[in-house]
């Protein structure tokens, strides 16, 4: 201890520091770096998990590229993508913008739209489910034939199945994106509203001059996190197409059910990680080009 | 100041009137109404699961809320199988004693990059920060190889390592502790603490809001997680509650009743936690969502 009391209140401050900092600069380089570049020369090789690993260099990303699967895969992930996002944020705003002028029961009608934000994704996975099941059993076909509208096939339907599997994603995530957007509205100064108003601005003009453009960081960071949300997802496909996964035909499948179903039931790990790298190089891009995109306007 | 030079026009001088004296028109209550009718749309999905599995097998075809004959006979069905109270059990252990630990983690990390000046401090924020952009799916597989190396497979412990520390989390709190003065911790100083003694009782208890932000979004995190619980166990022992409830479904196949007992039970109780602490709860949102 005697070298410690040596020390200047600088040095013993760096001394603290590190020591601090001991634990977790070991936890991020052995459970984050190092599994990052695990993955990445894993992607280079060949390994049933079993054997010894073989240098196959770029095989695994031919082999992708060269793969249907994959391209379907690929434009499922970014179908989830640009029908996602976009509903998502403007239902949200909508209630946002609305709910910020509502006084009355302000509390009560915001804890509502923001229930599903605290459910289970695999309890609602399985809930929605049930609703989307052929009459006598499904709730939404009962209701339909209650109307005497005919069936809708919902994940039965190559072109219908990947819609009903985003829906609860949806219906679960506007909660989140309500509430980060009231905070951004409240967030704007009222004098901007005061000058507009004694202008004689009206509300159309005030929405699309003021509000929406002030709002821009909001917007950006509900862009981005919810993209990532939606190119990441897996936990409704995998529990809404247990009997099928990705199906019917892979029509729902997206590319991290596809690196579960190469890593951990056909154990080709080599190829699996070729596909994780393809996904981070996606969510990389997509979020870089949407900040350049939005920054710049 | 300028403002009150500005004279109102007649006209803007009744509009405002007219807006502070009808508190309530025609528009705002066709507005609060379709908002309501929009939140009950918004619950109806769980309503419904709530009351399916109150119904009877035959029951479930029918479409009212309110069940002819309410039943609890579903729930102690799922219950007595037990499995469920296991599931139960390994989440709540798994997920509070991550948060626990990345709330612990996060903060003083956090702390450490904020409060203190030394050589490399930039680095290991870039560095932390940068692993934002990894996302987990990239890191399942080698997480696996390396859980399968040290036995960690069908433990907590195994379930638990990636979500010790988190990123997300390290930045928030090191805004946060942005706002402490740091003559608080100067004269803690002078008072002869010493540095953990300053982080643990002048620091933190200054930014305990922020502190209950990052525990709530990190429990709820762990509480749902599903693919690395689904990836790292395969003893129904140690599964957690949506791993559980996966297989559970996946057994019952068409016993709807049992399908959404099973689901009521996982998401009861964040409901609950919700209800209890809805005001901290969408505080702490706001904060993690526009500081992160």
């Amino acid at each position: 201890m005697l070298g410690y009391r040596a020390l200047s209140i600088k040095q013993k401050q760096v001394v603290w520091a590190w020591g601090f900092l001991a634990l977790p600069v070991l936890f991020y380089s052995i459970i984050r770096f190092y599994p990052t570049f695990g993955a990445i020369v894993l992607s280079f090789q060949d390994w049933n998990l079993l054997g010894d690993k073989t240098w196959n260099g770029i095989e695994n990303y031919q082999k992708l590229f060269a793969d249907p699967v994959f391209w379907k895969v690929f434009s499922n992930t970014f179908l989830y993508l640009i029908i996602g996002t976009p509903l998502s944020l403007v239902f949200s705003f909508i209630v946002a913008y609305n709910l910020d002028k509502v006084r009355f029961m302000h509390g009560t009608i915001r804890a509502l739209y923001f229930l599903p934000f605290m459910t289970s994704t695999v309890a609602m996975a399985w809930l929605w489910r049930w609703f989307y099941q052929p009459v006598p059993i499904g709730l939404f076909n009962n209701m339909l034939a209650t109307m005497a509208i005919p069936q809708f096939p919902f994940l039965r339907s190559t072109f219908w199945a990947l819609p009903s599997i985003l829906a609860p994603a949806l219906w679960a995530g506007l909660g989140f994106q309500i509430i980060i957007f009231m905070a951004g509205l409240r967030a704007i100064p009222n004098t901007y509203y005061e000058a507009a108003r004694i202008d004689g601005v009206g509300p159309w003009t005030i929405l699309w001059e003021i509000t929406l453009p002030l709002l821009k960081p909001t917007i950006v960071f509900l862009v981005v996190f919810s993209s990532i949300g939606f190119l990441r997802i897996f936990d409704q496909v995998f529990n809404m197409t247990t009997n099928d996964p990705g199906g019917p035909l892979n029509s729902t499948k997206p590319l991290v059910l596809m690196i579960y179903d190469t890593a951990f039931n056909a154990f080709d790990m080599g190829y699996a990680a070729a596909q994780t790298v393809v996904l981070f190089t996606i969510l990389l891009v997509v979020s870089l080009v949407q900040l350049r995109i939005m920054r710049s306007r | 100041m300028s403002m009150t030079e500005i004279k109102p026009s007649s006209a803007t001088l009744e509009k405002q009137r007219s807006a502070s004296y009808s508190n309530i028109n025609p528009g705002k209550i066709i507005r609060w109404t379709l908002l309501f009718m929009g939140g009950v749309v918004m619950v109806m999905p769980i309503v419904y699961m709530l009351s399916t599995s109150l119904k009877w097998p035959h029951e479930i075809y029918n479409l009212s809320i309110i069940p002819d004959e309410p039943t609890l006979e579903n729930y102690i069905f799922v219950l007595e199988d037990g499995r469920f109270y296991k599931w139960f059990v390994n989440s709540l252990i798994i997920a509070t004693a991550t948060t626990v630990s990345a709330v612990l983690f996060d903060s003083m990390v956090g702390y450490t990059l904020c409060k203190f000046s030394f050589r490399g401090r930039m680095f290991v924020f870039i560095a932390i920060l940068s692993t934002l952009m990894i996302p987990t799916e990239m890191l399942v597989i080698p997480w696996y190889i390396m859980a399968r190396d040290f036995g960690w497979l069908n433990s907590y412990w195994g379930i638990m390592f990636p979500g010790m520390m988190t990123a997300f989390g390290t930045f928030l709190m090191k805004q946060f502790f942005e706002s402490v003065p740091d003559d608080f911790l100067e004269a803690a100083r002078i008072d002869g603490l010493n540095e953990f003694q300053i982080w643990w009782s002048v620091a933190m208890p200054l930014v305990t809001p922020a502190l209950s932000a990052l525990a709530i979004f990190v429990f709820l995190g762990n509480w749902t997680a599903f693919i690395w619980p689904l990836i790292v166990t395969n003893s129904p022992d140690l599964y957690t509650l949506p791993v559980g409830l996966t297989t559970f479904s996946v057994e019952q196949s068409v016993q709807w009743e049992l399908i959404m007992t099973g689901a009521a039970l996982a998401t009861i109780p964040t409901l609950i936690v919700f209800l209890v602490f809805q005001r901290y709860i969408i505080r702490g949102v706001v904060m993690a969502g526009l500081k992160g």
